[in-house]
């Protein structure tokens, strides 16, 4: 049976990992490698890295601590940021990341899910999806969530998103509900359970992890096949061996 | 030893080399035909499709090269794939040094696919490639094809139903998870590979 995963998120800012609250605000919270291998000890499923500032910035991932963290880490890790062309995630790629997630670039030119997904197959294909109830009731994404000041608003609909990136090839989503980043008051289960009914391949559930019931919940009544979170592992609110013990006993396939 | 890692354009490679160097070896990445023969092992990596696959081992002239290299030889996911008969992925020819045909998984209520994660290998025969290996033991996998269970198989996953997870003939090999991916488990075998 497939274990779900649990996937400490790194964001990168300056080749140093950060955490701000409701995405703004960052402190640094240590170095790239030292965080990947607590993580892998303590055993993370997955881990993702976000540069958080490459998008609005306009420019790429910067390769460097890829290959650093690849060379190291022997599970799984996923690379965001700023990845607008099948060229650039080629390069991350052969840096020695697994997958490719791409958000606001994929906003700006959807067709580069298509390329994406073409030339290195759906499995390598991550698709971050940034979204927030906007006064209408309809959940909305947004774009470059980096920087705060370049952050916008798109009216495209989170769900018809959803379903678009799905049919251009993107082979897993990773929604990150804004509403319920950072604040610890668990994931956002209606928002989830409702693209989780749309949505054929792996959804990853992002904000708003604030102890051990938000992952069961997220996991058994959204359905979600990984968890997402930063804070709480970084500060040590939650230890991943406890948490994957509790989660097992909830009845949650896990690796232990 | 001498390992060599077959450049076909594979997007796994750079960690597949890490995997390996974690375990004191430094495998040269060529697609040298010469070095590829001479070679003691060689490994396929591969992540992306069969069709762009095997079109870049032709344009590289490696096809034939492949089908009739006699040290062992461990493909790697598409690289596993590479190794049998037919794909349904874009219809594709593959090498056919492993009678076995690679399918899509079929779309079922709650089987989401690609099927990606961490998944347990059941041995299904005594190998020296799975020596180590418990029963259950978990590797991580990212695929949306397979190669359905037969005389092949030493080892299958439960994904909907079994496929197979490791295969072998003669001296070819295959895993369809990610060793280098795989932490301890992926480590071991890998190891078990190198001492083939």
């Amino acid at each position: 049976m497939l274990s779900r995963r649990i996937i400490p998120c790194l964001d990168v800012r300056d080749g140093k990992v950060v955490k701000g609250v409701r995405f703004r605000d960052h402190v640094v919270m240590g170095e790239i490698v030292d965080l990947a291998l607590r993580y892998r000890d303590e055993g993370a499923d997955e881990l993702v890295f976000y540069d958080i500032t490459a998008s609005p910035e306009g420019r790429s991932v910067d390769r460097d601590w890829v290959e650093r963290v690849a060379s190291v880490i022997d599970i799984p890790f996923c690379v965001a940021g700023g990845i607008r062309s099948v060229e650039e995630a080629r390069a991350v790629l052969h840096a020695g990341a697994d997958k490719i997630s791409v958000n606001s670039p994929a906003l700006e030119r959807p067709a580069l899910i298509n390329e994406l997904a073409e030339a290195f197959g759906v499995q390598c294909v991550v698709v971050g999806v940034d979204s927030l109830r906007d006064a209408d009731g309809e959940w909305h994404v947004r774009q470059y969530t980096g920087d705060p000041s370049r952050t916008q608003a798109l009216s495209r609909r989170t769900l018809d998103w959803v379903v678009e990136v799905q049919q251009r090839g993107a082979g897993e989503i990773v929604l990150n509900c804004m509403g319920s980043d950072g604040v610890r008051q668990g994931y956002d289960l209606e928002q989830l359970g409702v693209v989780r009914a749309l949505c054929q391949v792996p959804l990853v559930a992002s904000g708003g992890a604030g102890a051990p019931e938000h992952f069961r919940d997220a996991f058994l009544e959204a359905d979600v096949d990984g968890a997402l979170a930063a804070s709480v592992f970084h500060s040590g609110a939650i230890a991943i061996p406890a948490l994957k013990q509790a989660l097992a006993a909830w009845g949650v396939a896990t690796r232990l | 030893m001498s390992v060599v890692l077959v450049d076909a354009g594979g997007t796994n490679i750079g960690s597949v080399r890490y995997a390996l160097q974690r375990l004191g070896v430094d495998a040269a990445l060529t697609a040298d035909p010469t070095a590829i023969r001479a070679a003691d092992k060689v490994i396929l990596p591969g992540v992306g499709a069969a069709g762009p696959g095997m079109a870049r081992l032709r344009e590289l002239g490696l096809v034939e090269l492949m089908r009739s290299l006699t040290q062992p030889v461990l493909g790697v996911c598409l690289g596993m794939q590479l190794l049998c008969e037919h794909s349904e992925e874009g219809d594709t020819t593959c090498l056919g040094v492993i009678p076995a045909t690679v399918r899509r998984f079929v779309e079922q209520p709650g089987l989401r696919v690609p099927h990606m994660g961490w998944n347990r290998l059941q041995a299904g025969r005594e190998h020296p490639l799975l020596a180590g290996l418990r029963e259950g033991d978990w590797a991580y996998f990212v695929h949306s094809y397979a190669v359905a269970p037969g005389d092949h198989a030493l080892a299958t996953t439960d994904y909907g139903g079994p496929f197979a997870s490791v295969i072998a003939r003669g001296n070819f090999h295959g895993m369809q998870f990610h060793p280098e991916r795989s932490a301890k488990v992926g480590a071991q075998l890998l190891k078990n590979f190198l001492a083939l």
